[in-house]
């Protein structure tokens, strides 16, 4: 009846003072993979408690999956699960064990436990150490038993801080696979991160944290056209007698930047594709041309345009 | 266009949960290594006083022998209702130490209360689980007493004397709840373990062992004999004993003093004439004696309920933050 999952209103969280979330409008839809991107300290995990209603917001409104989160906390989080940045298991109990508590904590009852444990350890193909302890368990099983954790419940929505925080680059990815599959069968997640190729692979929308306040918010090539305004960037590799191509580039027209990334590799920004204006250049230029080529955006250009822009914004002010 | 909610207190059960708590409490108890330690250690203290109470009493006649297997000591040891004067507020410290700060380095508190479940329930859970495995352990060591009893004296308590021992019993356990719920409150201030531990201990040993001279310390300073007369005196000894009364060990004493010594007629000051009429050395009935120790049993309860409720004040009011 309702396809919003969750919903705020000038969500604001203050301690003693500091504001750690300053009147945040989000909108999450039912089935989607949403991204809160943004520095540590941001404001992303006092977020997601709020979300849960684990911390109580100093003002705004929230709904979660119909429910207020601060006066139907059980409500809220019988249907959605919380991945922490560091979960944490009892070591000397099995995965299974750990796993038969949180049954218990749900309510769960008599042969439905055992039932929900072996499909929940299935889906995170852990069904082969279900009865080892978890002591002996490496980061990326505890990582992929933290995701059977909060399927027992049968989730509507999860939320998970950091998810892919500490795991090997093949960890990684097998959790961003997972974490895909969730998607795809009708959870709705919201994750934090600061890790942006990595969310940038799974998210179907972000939203960009900036000192508790979400600055931009949409998909990845949304975002890209909101900073860049719809500029082409062109990578270029090359070198020659003359060291620095970069007034030389910096001429051209059409050219708005030119930056030096390291020894004969510039970035241009440019207002269309130039690519061929650049080659000439540095060729009649007597240099050597070695690559050329067209960026696509991702969250990285994104992100460190967005925080250029605001560094400078406040150096301009003070 | 969110829905305004109606209801402004929160919604749901506090209760829920608690049984999961409580059972998964219990099981990770009897279970670990620190509990069976505890059992080594409250096992040999039953055997050890119970075979020397045996080799004392076997010269006695008394009419009430089942219950000198308590009460009688024989040097350098104390009588096993002695020793548990200071072993069961150990061992209720050394299980409720880190009860509610074991979570939080574990990290596993954010993963336990982002179930459908209140605080309250965690919380409650984890006293009433530890309790729960206390009772259970020292009704063992009971029935393990009155074994030896069964076996050593041959002969059976009487009703009065399993009455007597069952009081005793529950107000051990009693005890041991009152060392717990302290246990847990400063399980829930202190983060790091250690200093819980500390902390429960060293309000243990100035119970234990710096009360008592401070008391009299005290008496000395506000209550200051002059005269010498009789008055003061009195006035003197029931002040000392008053201070001394807020000691949950000297509460314990006491009430075991009356319980399982069924002459005892009164834990207080006699005077001379008060004393008039009575038959000296004729026992109490058990209902009697259940009557003068039930102000010790109630004061014990709610200090419980006092230390319970303050640990439950800082327990709602700590951030969770993974």
């Amino acid at each position: 009846m309702n396809d919003t999952a969750i919903l705020t209103e000038k969500l604001t969280k203050k301690y003693n003072g500091f504001t750690a979330v300053n009147d945040l409008n989000l909108k999450v839809h039912r089935g989607e993979i949403f991204g809160l991107l943004g520095p540590n300290g941001a404001g992303k995990t006092t977020t997601i408690l709020m979300l849960l209603g684990l911390t109580e917001p100093t003002s705004g409104k929230v709904n979660v999956l119909g429910h207020d989160p601060t006066r139907q906390p059980l409500r809220v989080k019988s249907k959605a699960g919380y991945i922490p940045e560091q979960v944490g298991f009892y070591e000397d109990l099995t995965a299974r064990q750990n796993l038969a508590y949180i049954a218990k904590l749900n309510g769960i009852k008599g042969d439905q436990i055992q039932e929900r444990i072996d499909d929940a350890l299935e889906t995170v193909n852990l069904s082969a150490v279900a009865n080892k302890f978890v002591r002996t368990f490496s980061r990326g099983m505890r990582q992929r038993l933290s995701v059977a954790d909060v399927l027992i419940k049968k989730p509507e929505l999860i939320f998970m801080d950091e998810p892919t925080q500490g795991l090997d680059p093949e960890s990684a990815r097998d959790f961003l696979k997972l974490i895909r599959q969730l998607g795809d069968a009708g959870i709705t997640i919201l994750l934090s991160s600061h890790l942006l190729d990595q969310v940038q692979r799974v998210c179907d929308r972000v939203g960009l944290f900036h000192q508790g306040k979400m600055v931009l918010e949409g998909s990845v090539s949304e975002l890209a056209s909101k900073i860049f305004g719809g500029a082409f960037h062109i990578h270029l590799n090359a070198n020659g007698s003359n060291q620095n191509y970069r007034e030389l580039l910096k001429n051209l027209p059409g050219v708005i930047d030119v930056n030096f990334v390291s020894p004969d590799t510039y970035s241009l920004v440019a207002t269309h594709d130039l690519r061929s204006e650049a080659a000439r250049a540095i060729v009649n230029a007597g240099g050597s041309l070695y690559s050329l080529g067209l960026d696509s955006f991702n969250l990285d250009d994104i992100y460190n345009a967005y925080f250029k822009e605001v560094n400078d914004d406040q150096r301009n002010v003070s | 266009m969110i829905k305004e909610t109606f209801h402004k207190k929160r919604q749901g059960s506090p209760w829920k949960g608690l049984w999961a708590v409580i059972g998964k409490e219990m099981s990770d108890h009897l279970t670990s290594a620190r509990m069976q330690i505890l059992e080594i250690l409250i096992v040999l203290t039953a055997v050890g006083t119970g075979y020397t109470a045996l080799q004392q009493i076997s010269s006695s006649n008394d009419q009430f022998l089942f219950l000198q297997l308590f009460t009688t000591a024989r040097e350098p040891l104390p009588s096993f209702a002695g020793f548990m004067g200071f072993l069961v507020p150990l061992v209720a410290i050394a299980l409720a130490f880190d009860s509610v700060n074991g979570e939080f380095n574990r990290r596993t508190i954010s993963r336990v209360l982002s179930q459908p479940i209140y605080r309250d329930a965690l919380l409650f859970g984890k006293f009433l689980g530890t309790f729960f495995t206390l009772a259970l352990v020292l009704a063992a060591i009971w029935l393990l007493i009155f074994g030896i009893g069964l076996i050593g004296l041959g002969v059976p308590p009487s009703g009065q004397e399993t009455a007597r021992i069952l009081i005793f019993l529950a107000l051990t356990i009693v005890y041991g709840g009152f060392w717990l719920s302290l246990g847990l409150l400063f399980s829930t201030i202190f983060q790091q373990s250690a200093t819980a531990a500390l902390a429960s201990i060293g309000v243990w040993l100035f119970f234990i062992a710096f009360w008592e001279i401070l008391v009299s310390l005290i008496a000395q300073g506000l209550r200051p004999i002059q005269f010498g007369v009789v008055e003061e005196i009195i006035a003197r000894a029931k002040f000392e004993m008053m201070l001394s009364r807020l000691s949950p060990n000297t509460l314990f004493v006491e009430a075991t003093l009356g319980i399982l010594n069924p002459t005892i007629r009164t834990l207080g000051l006699i005077l001379p004439f008060e004393l008039e009429g009575a038959i000296m050395g004729s026992p109490l009935s058990v209902e009697h004696s259940f009557l003068m120790i039930w102000p010790y049993l109630t004061g014990l309860i709610a200090t419980t309920i006092l230390i319970f409720a303050l640990s439950y004040i800082s327990f709602q009011r700590k951030e969770i933050r993974a």
